[in-house]
């Protein structure tokens, strides 16, 4: 299918660490189901490093190839690594999505960034707190609307 | 792996009949239907038989019959020619529905950056609007009434010969997107007091490229392609004769076969309908009753469109979906906003539209498939988890 990269289908289609942490350190959701993308990213971390996570979402074929990829992108990588990962990189890493799915890898990002604040919120880690800016609604998602 | 094709709501195959009846005009007779020679003289004819073959099946008189490029050109022309024409008498209202093909709301949107007001009718939660509701609408000032015949998303079939009479009586200009139903339902001008009406050959195993627009005698028709004398100085521009002359054949096939494939069609609809809806929280949308032979749409709670679309892509099944994703926006299909459905379970909606070339066998792998694609969707999607375990209540 030409919208997609081969690489965004084989994630799609066999998407890697797919399913739930029960006993996740830190648990991260974005997304709205108003809008059709909803990603939830579990996080499994011992000593500053994710040494497991693993992804449920709703939506679609991007949606869901990119948080496989992300997924893959910081498993076993300490959280500074992680923390760096950015919406570009997780695209890249897909050979690259189409203009309007670009939001997708957005979601991504965020959903790991929403996981390690949790595991710092609940493990009382103080952070930068610039470091985690709110993700952006719904509502701002709606202004890059397309013909 | 084996195509099975199950997207005639977004264009046919072409029929045998359709492409032998075409041949001819790609090959040799390539002559200009304006040209005084033989040669196009003899293109002049075939033109004219098809446009006979079009009209008998419409129930109306050839020269009623302006051949476009297309539904959406058909749209386009009789939405603004109806405009121009009310606007010269100091009548600047139309009225439409919310669920209207993009060809006419996008046209009508334009209008009202011109200075037209249009009342779009709510349409019901079954995907229909009555008659009474479009005679309420009316008033002095209303130039156009312009509701589609069948929708193409979820199959709902107007009522046409009911809004046609009101507008007659009214002595509103009435217009209907028929390209869903011509070819699939009966469809009679007269009958249904149709004042104008859009039709695509490729919805019926013609050819893409050719449509047709029926302006009813008397009705004033407005030239929005200069240039030359065709379509009787209404469009100008040399005649897409091999595309015609498919539409003529294919349209004359499909209204000869009309009641065999309504039958065969509706018996899979209410088997793809009946075997889907076992799949829980999942809902049929539109009307059972008032519904086109070949539509089958339903939601899936919990999952979104476009990943189910693609999955089943992968098991060679082409179908579509309202989701917000396969359209290049955020919202999901409007036509299922507008029947109700919240944003989060028009994201996963499914449509299958058959033509009389699907089998039972086809059937029986669609529903085989689609209920293992919907499952693993929802194993994944943290939208199901948190309905199954009650934290947010199933919609559907």
């Amino acid at each position: 299918m030409a919208l997609y990269s081969e690489k965004v289908m084989d994630h799609f289609t066999n998407p890697r660490n797919v399913g739930k942490i029960e006993d996740a350190d830190g648990i991260g959701e974005v997304g709205n189901a108003k809008c059709g993308d909803i990603m939830k990213i579990y996080l499994k971390i011992e000593k500053d490093v994710i040494t497991d996570v693993k992804f449920n979402t709703f939506g679609c074929g991007s949606a869901i190839a990119s948080s496989s990829m992300a997924t893959e992108l910081i498993k076993g990588k300490p959280i500074s690594e992680a923390l760096e990962l950015t919406n570009k990189a997780v695209a890249e890493a897909l050979d690259g999505l189409p203009a309007h799915k670009m939001h997708c890898s957005v979601l991504a990002e965020e959903a790991i960034r929403a996981a390690i604040k949790d595991y710092y919120d609940k493990n009382g880690i103080s952070y930068d707190k610039s470091q985690f800016p709110d993700p952006h609604d719904e509502e701002e998602e709606h202004n890059f609307e397309q013909d | 792996m084996k195509t099975i094709y199950v997207d005639n709501a977004a264009t046919t195959a072409m029929s045998d009949t359709a492409i032998n009846a075409m041949l001819p005009y790609l090959k040799e007779i390539y002559g200009n239907p304006s040209s005084l020679h033989t040669a196009g003289q003899i293109a002049k004819e075939a033109l004219d038989s098809a446009r006979e073959k079009i009209a008998e099946c419409l129930n109306c008189e050839a020269r009623e019959i302006y051949f476009t490029s297309g539904g959406s050109e058909a749209d386009n022309q009789a939405i603004r020619s109806a405009a121009l024409n009310g606007a010269r008498k100091g009548k600047k209202h139309i009225i439409s529905t919310a669920f209207e093909h993009h060809a006419v709301l996008h046209t009508l949107k334009k209008l009202e950056k011109e200075g037209f007001e249009v009342t779009y009718l709510d349409v019901h939660s079954n995907g229909l609007i009555t008659a009474a509701e479009v005679e309420a609408a009316i008033r002095r000032d209303t130039a156009l009434v312009t509701v589609m015949y069948a929708n193409n998303e979820v199959g709902t079939i107007q009522p046409i010969r009911e809004i046609g009479d009101v507008c007659r009586r009214a002595g509103v200009v009435f217009h209907t997107d028929a390209v869903q139903a011509v070819g699939h339902i009966p469809v009679d001008v007269k009958a249904d007091n149709i004042d104008m009406l859009s039709l695509s050959a490729h919805k019926f195993h013609g050819a893409k490229g050719a449509g047709a627009l029926f302006v009813k005698r008397g009705i004033p028709l407005q030239t929005f392609v200069e240039g030359g004398a065709q379509e009787r100085g209404k469009r100008a521009g040399t005649e897409n004769l091999a595309g015609i002359a498919s539409m003529a054949a294919a349209l004359q096939e499909a209204c000869e076969n009309m009641e065999i494939n309504c039958k065969k069609e509706r018996l899979l609809r209410d088997k793809l309908i009946a075997g889907l809806l076992k799949i829980p929280h999942s809902k049929l949308n539109g009307d059972i009753e008032n519904r086109l032979p070949a539509n089958v749409n339903i939601c899936f709670e919990g999952i979104e469109g476009e990943s189910l679309l693609l999955l089943l892509d992968a098991k060679g099944i082409c179908a579509s979906s309202g989701s917000a994703c396969t359209s290049g926006s955020l919202d999901p299909s409007h036509v299922l906003l507008a029947l109700g459905l919240p944003h989060e379970v028009a994201h996963g909606s499914l449509r299958l539209s058959l033509s009389e070339n699907n089998t039972e066998e086809e059937v029986e792998v669609i529903l085989e498939e689609v209920p293992k694609v919907v499952e693993y969707l929802r194993n994944i999607s943290p939208v199901w988890e948190e309905l199954e375990k009650g934290s947010k209540p199933h919609l559907i």
